[in-house]
Parts: structure tokens; C-alpha cells; sequence
């Protein structure tokens, strides 16, 4: 059921501050895009305007559109709460509820989306679970605390609870940032096998990790501290990486600034 | 201090601290400022144990000269007469009240105090839940003698519509019939006590629903939770323990509340299986009520009764411990 997302003219403030100006993209369906960019560019903000989660924050709105498939994220009479349940996340840092089991967990968004049967929800947590990897480690475990695994089976089960609602789109914030070499490689190659059933898009400070994962990559930067983040170019990785169209870009790849 | 043996062992010319040295310094004993204050510290909580056990001892020392006199049951006699000789007294009515009261407070004030700050920390705008909160505060700062006033002035004169409504419609439960009298009963006492422990138990909610990490909220927001969801799946479950901590602390204030019982209830020694009709006792108030005419005898007797109360706090202290101790692992603490 993934979808297509279609930005256009997209610009998000925090009060009075412009944090993102003017963005627009396409991001096809099956495929992982990356977000790169020196920190406060916007990427995070951008990302986070895509489900609706950026209003969260006092002061958050937005202007432009965000189009899934056809249907406008910000339309009129749109509840944000359904958007949410179409466009799953996955944070920065692992944030199982501490005061879930694993099962719990996993389960936690099908029951807010309503009522299913014992043995339905089991088959959903042991589909999503293994969607994640993670069903071998923690199949015997299922009713103890989700916060008594590591930080990068946290995070994955983090992505089974977000798999589990079968969102059309699954946006992933910086999801290894705090993890270890060996847990981010098991999330890196899990996305590779998401992209086949979702849209996902991905913020990333690690650029051998665009590389590794995205088919598409998409760089943000601003002109200086205090200005909107904008986007600078989205293309295919592998051009981004090899031959990028403006030079910002590939000063920031070889890492003569940023 | 077989370390300073040690020390003499090493070679005098040495121009470093001996790892002996060094290894007394991490334990923090040496430095004159660490060894001030660790006396300190440990001296803090060995005084606190002095006091309790002093008072346990006081109470225990005193009840027992009292008990060993008594010619009734002392948990089961329904009568408090401490002049005859010997004196017959017994604490069932006592208990029954105090524990009475304060579960119906209880029933009342912890749903209102959480609703109250969830108000404050999720709903209430900004400008709104800063006010509210230092109102908060200040009820919480009121004597319990003005409490009382208000109550036997205002509260007790306002109850006759609800007791009378309530024997109309429930009346036949036994426990909200209502025979006559003023309404200065066990219902009125448990809602004053309500009101009383509403902002402690309000105050502490607060602080724990204001702790839940921003990135638990998000997670229950970003799978599509509403707004009430998010209490539910991130807010409520991670301040548990800490509403319960709030409610024994409210529950010990009830418990021990004294002139604002006095004040509102008319005390008979009697049990009524009715919450409106006038009477009963608890054991702060029957102490306070007492203690000024009562005999060396008559005094022992109510030293007794507070040693009851004293083990009833403790036994209850206990099992809100027990409850939060046995969901530790899934402590919003684990996060």
C-alpha cells in the first residue's frame, strides 16, 4: 500500500521563525529517500511536516501542500490524528513504552486503530516482529518489558510497532544515530527489506549510510545560522554521490564544509 | 587502619601519593570536606531512626501499661470508658471511622486530583494551568482549623439537599439512608477530607505527568494516538506509581487529620452502617477530643489508640510500596 508523496511549496515555521523554506519533491513509491545536511538545516522539520508531526511542537505550522497519492496532508477537515496512521515514524532515540511488554508494544497502535480478535492480534505481532527482525530474539520474551532489550533491538522493535498499523509511508528520523556499528548494519539491511512494502524516507547524518540504503538522495542547507533551511537537490544516490548538479552538494560530500 | 601500617612500608623519598593513599582517597574518608559531610549524612539518618524507634517505643511503652488494665476487648469493644475501674475501652469504632472516612475521601479526591493535573500539564493552555497551579498550592497551605470552620459553617448546612437526595434514590442500600439529624456525619467528614488532600495529592500528579519524556508522547502521537490516547498510552501508565505516592501522602493526611474532624463530625461511639447518619469517631479526633480531661489512665488508653493508627499508616505505606515495587521492571523509570 505505499504511496506516493508530492510536496509542493512547502514552508514551516516555529512561532515566528521560518525554519524551512519553500521545498518541493516527489518521493516514489517503494523507495527510500535520504535527507542529508549540516544540523538546523531543516531536515528533521521537513521530515516531520510529512506526518504531521511538526505541529506538535507550540508554535509549529506549516504552509504548502503534502500529497499522498491525491489526497492533501494539510487539506481542509483533514484530522491529523489519521494522517499519523497513514505515515508511521521511527525516532531518533528507541522510545518503546517503558511500561509495555514487547507484545504490548507491537500491539499498541493496532488497538488505538480499533478492535481485533485474540489470535488476529497475534498473528499481526508475529508478522510485524518478524518484518523487523526481531521475532527470533524476542519470541519467548514477548511479555516482558520492552525497555529491558538493547538500544538497537529497542529500535527495531520501535519499526515493528510502527510496521504493525501498515502505514502507506514509514519516516525514519536519524534512526542509528544511537546506535552501535553492528545493530545500525541489522537496521540498514531491515530498510532494504521495508522498501519493497513502503515509502521511506530517511534523515541521515551518516553519508556512507545514504549511500548504503537510499535510492534517492536529497541535500538541505541553509545560507547561514538564522536562515530557513532549504532544499538544495534531489537525485539519485548514486549521482548525488558521484557527480552532484550543484556544487554545495559536493562540497558537503567530500567534506569541505558542514 | 591497617593502612597507615602499609604506608610506613613504602620508600620515604616518595614524591607521589602510595596507591594505598590514593586508594583510602577514593573512598571519600580522607579529605576534611568529605568527612564532614558523610558524618553529617549518616549522623541525618541515624537520627531519623533514633526518633522513630523513640516514638515506637514511647507509644508501645505507654499503650501496653494501658491495655494490660483494660477489662474489655481493646479491638473489639464498643465503648470508650476509661473512669470506671477497671476501664473498659476498645478502638472498633475508632478504626471503622477513621478508616471509613478516609477511604470515602479517597474514593473522591484521587480521579478529581489526577483529572485536575492532566488538566494542567496536557490540556490547560500555558497562561491558564500557571495560575491554577499557585491556587493549588495555596489551598494546600490552608490550616486544617479553617478547613474545619468552613466545613461545620458552610459545608454541613449545604449537605441536607444531597443526603436528603440520596436517601430518596439509595436509601434502601442502608448505607445512604438517613434517619435524621444534622448532616455532621461520615460522608460529610470523608468529603471535607476530600477537598483537604485534593491539592497534595493534585501538586505531586503534576510533577510526574510533567516528567514523561517528550519522545513517549511522540511515539503514542506518531502512531496515531489522539490526544486522550496519549494519557492513556504514554501519560497514565508512566506516572502510576507516582500518583500512587501521591495518593498515600494524601491517604497519611487523612488518616492523622484531627481538628477539621473534630470540627464537622458530632461524635457518638457508636458504628452506623449508614454514611449520613450523624456519629462515629476516628482515632485523631477521639484523641483530640479526649485527651484534655483524661485521667493518667484515660490518657494511656488513647496513647494506645494512636499506637493503632501509628500501625495502620505503616501497614498502608507498605502495601503502596509493595504495589509499585511489583511493576518495577516496567517502571517508567526503565526509560
Amino acid at each position: 500500500m505505499a504511496k506516493r508523496i508530492d510536496v509542493s511549496g512547502l514552508t514551516a515555521y516555529y512561532g515566528s521563525h521560518k525554519a524551512i523554506e519553500d521545498i518541493s519533491m516527489t518521493v516514489e513509491p517503494r523507495s527510500v529517500t535520504a535527507f542529508i545536511g549540516p544540523s538546523g538545516c531543516g531536515k528533521s522539520t521537513f521530515l516531520r511536516t510529512l506526518n504531521r508531526m511538526h505541529e506538535v511542537t507550540p508554535g509549529g505550522r506549516v504552509e504548502g501542500k503534502v500529497l499522498l497519492d491525491d489526497e492533501d496532508l494539510y487539506g481542509a477537515g483533514i484530522d491529523p490524528v489519521s494522517v499519523r496512521r497513514e505515515v508511521g515514524m521511527v525516532f531518533q532515540r528507541p522510545n518503546p513504552f517503558p511500561t509495555m511488554s514487547i507484545f504490548d508494544n507491537v500491539a499498541a497502535g493496532l488497538r488505538l486503530n480499533g478492535k481485533y480478535r485474540k489470535n488476529e492480534l497475534n498473528d499481526i505481532v508475529e508478522k510485524s516482529l518478524k518484518g523487523a527482525n526481531l521475532w527470533n530474539e524476542v519470541k519467548d520474551r514477548l511479555n516482558k518489558p520492552g525497555s529491558g532489550l538493547s538500544g538497537g533491538q529497542q529500535q527495531r522493535l520501535c519499526i515493528a510497532r510502527a510496521i504493525a498499523v501498515e502505514p502507506n509511508v514509514l519516516l525514519m528520523d536519524e534512526p542509528c544515530s544511537a546506535l552501535d556499528p553492528i545493530s545500525t548494519l541489522a537496521i540498514e539491511d531491515l530498510i532494504g527489506e521495508l522498501k519493497e512494502r513502503f515509502t521511506i524516507v530517511i534523515v541521515t547524518h551518516n553519508m556512507q549510510q545514504a549511500a548504503r540504503v537510499s535510492d534517492r538522495t536529497a541535500f538541505f542547507n541553509l545560507s547561514a545560522v538564522g536562515q530557513p533551511g532549504r532544499l538544495i537537490e534531489i537525485d539519485d544516490t548514486e549521482r548525488i554521490f558521484s557527480n552532484p548538479s550543484v556544487q554545495a552538494t559536493e562540497d558537503y560530500i567530500s567534506g569541505r564544509f558542514g | 587502619m591497617d593502612i597507615s601500617t602499609k604506608t610506613t612500608d613504602a620508600p620515604p623519598p616518595a614524591p607521589q601519593p602510595s596507591l594505598a593513599e590514593q586508594k583510602r582517597n577514593s573512598r571519600g574518608a580522607t579529605r576534611p570536606g568529605d568527612r564532614i559531610f558523610l558524618g553529617l549524612s549518616r549522623g541525618s539518618g541515624i537520627l531519623l531512626l533514633v526518633i522513630m524507634a523513640a516514638i515506637a517505643v514511647f507509644l508501645t511503652y505507654r499503650a501496653s501499661l494501658a491495655i494490660s488494665k483494660d477489662h474489655g476487648n481493646f479491638l473489639t469493644t464498643f465503648e470508650w470508658n476509661t473512669n470506671l475501674t477497671p476501664p473498659v475501652f476498645g478502638i472498633a469504632v475508632l478504626a471503622f471511622g477513621t478508616i471509613v472516612s478516609s477511604v470515602i475521601a479517597m474514593v473522591i479526591a484521587v480521579p478529581i486530583a489526577v483529572a485536575i493535573a492532566l488538566f494542567l500539564t496536557h490540556y490547560a493552555p500555558r497562561r491558564l494551568s500557571g495560575p491554577i497551579a499557585y491556587v493549588i498550592d495555596l489551598l494546600a497551605a490552608v490550616p486544617s482549623i479553617v478547613y474545619g470552620l468552613w466545613g461545620a459553617l458552610i459545608l454541613v448546612p449545604h449537605m441536607t439537599g444531597l443526603f436528603g437526595w440520596l436517601n430518596d434514590y439509595l436509601g434502601w442500600t442502608g448505607i445512604f439512608s438517613w434517619d435524621s439529624g444534622a448532616p455532621r456525619s461520615m460522608l460529610t467528614v470523608g468529603i471535607l477530607l476530600a477537598i483537604m488532600i485534593l491539592p497534595i495529592i493534585t501538586n505531586v500528579s503534576r510533577e510526574v505527568f510533567r516528567q514523561v519524556p517528550q519522545m513517549h508522547e511522540e511515539a503514542a502521537l506518531a502512531l496515531g494516538a489522539t490526544r486522550w490516547e496519549v494519557v492513556r498510552m504514554a501519560v497514565l501508565p508512566f506516572g502510576r506509581s507516582g500518583v500512587i505516592s501521591a495518593s498515600m501522602l494524601g491517604l497519611g493526611r487523612a488518616l492523622g487529620e484531627t481538628m477539621a474532624v473534630a470540627t464537622v463530625l458530632s461524635p457518638d461511639y457508636v458504628i452506623h452502617a449508614s454514611l449520613l447518619n450523624p456519629g462515629g469517631g476516628t482515632f485523631a479526633q477521639n484523641i483530640a477530643s479526649k485527651f484534655g480531661e483524661a485521667t493518667e489512665q484515660g490518657r494511656d488508653a488513647l496513647i494506645a489508640s494512636g499506637l493503632v493508627l501509628f500501625v495502620i499508616t505503616l501497614l498502608v505505606n507498605g502495601a503502596a510500596r509493595m504495589i509499585i515495587a511489583r511493576r518495577k521492571e516496567y517502571s517508567g523509570a526503565n526509560a
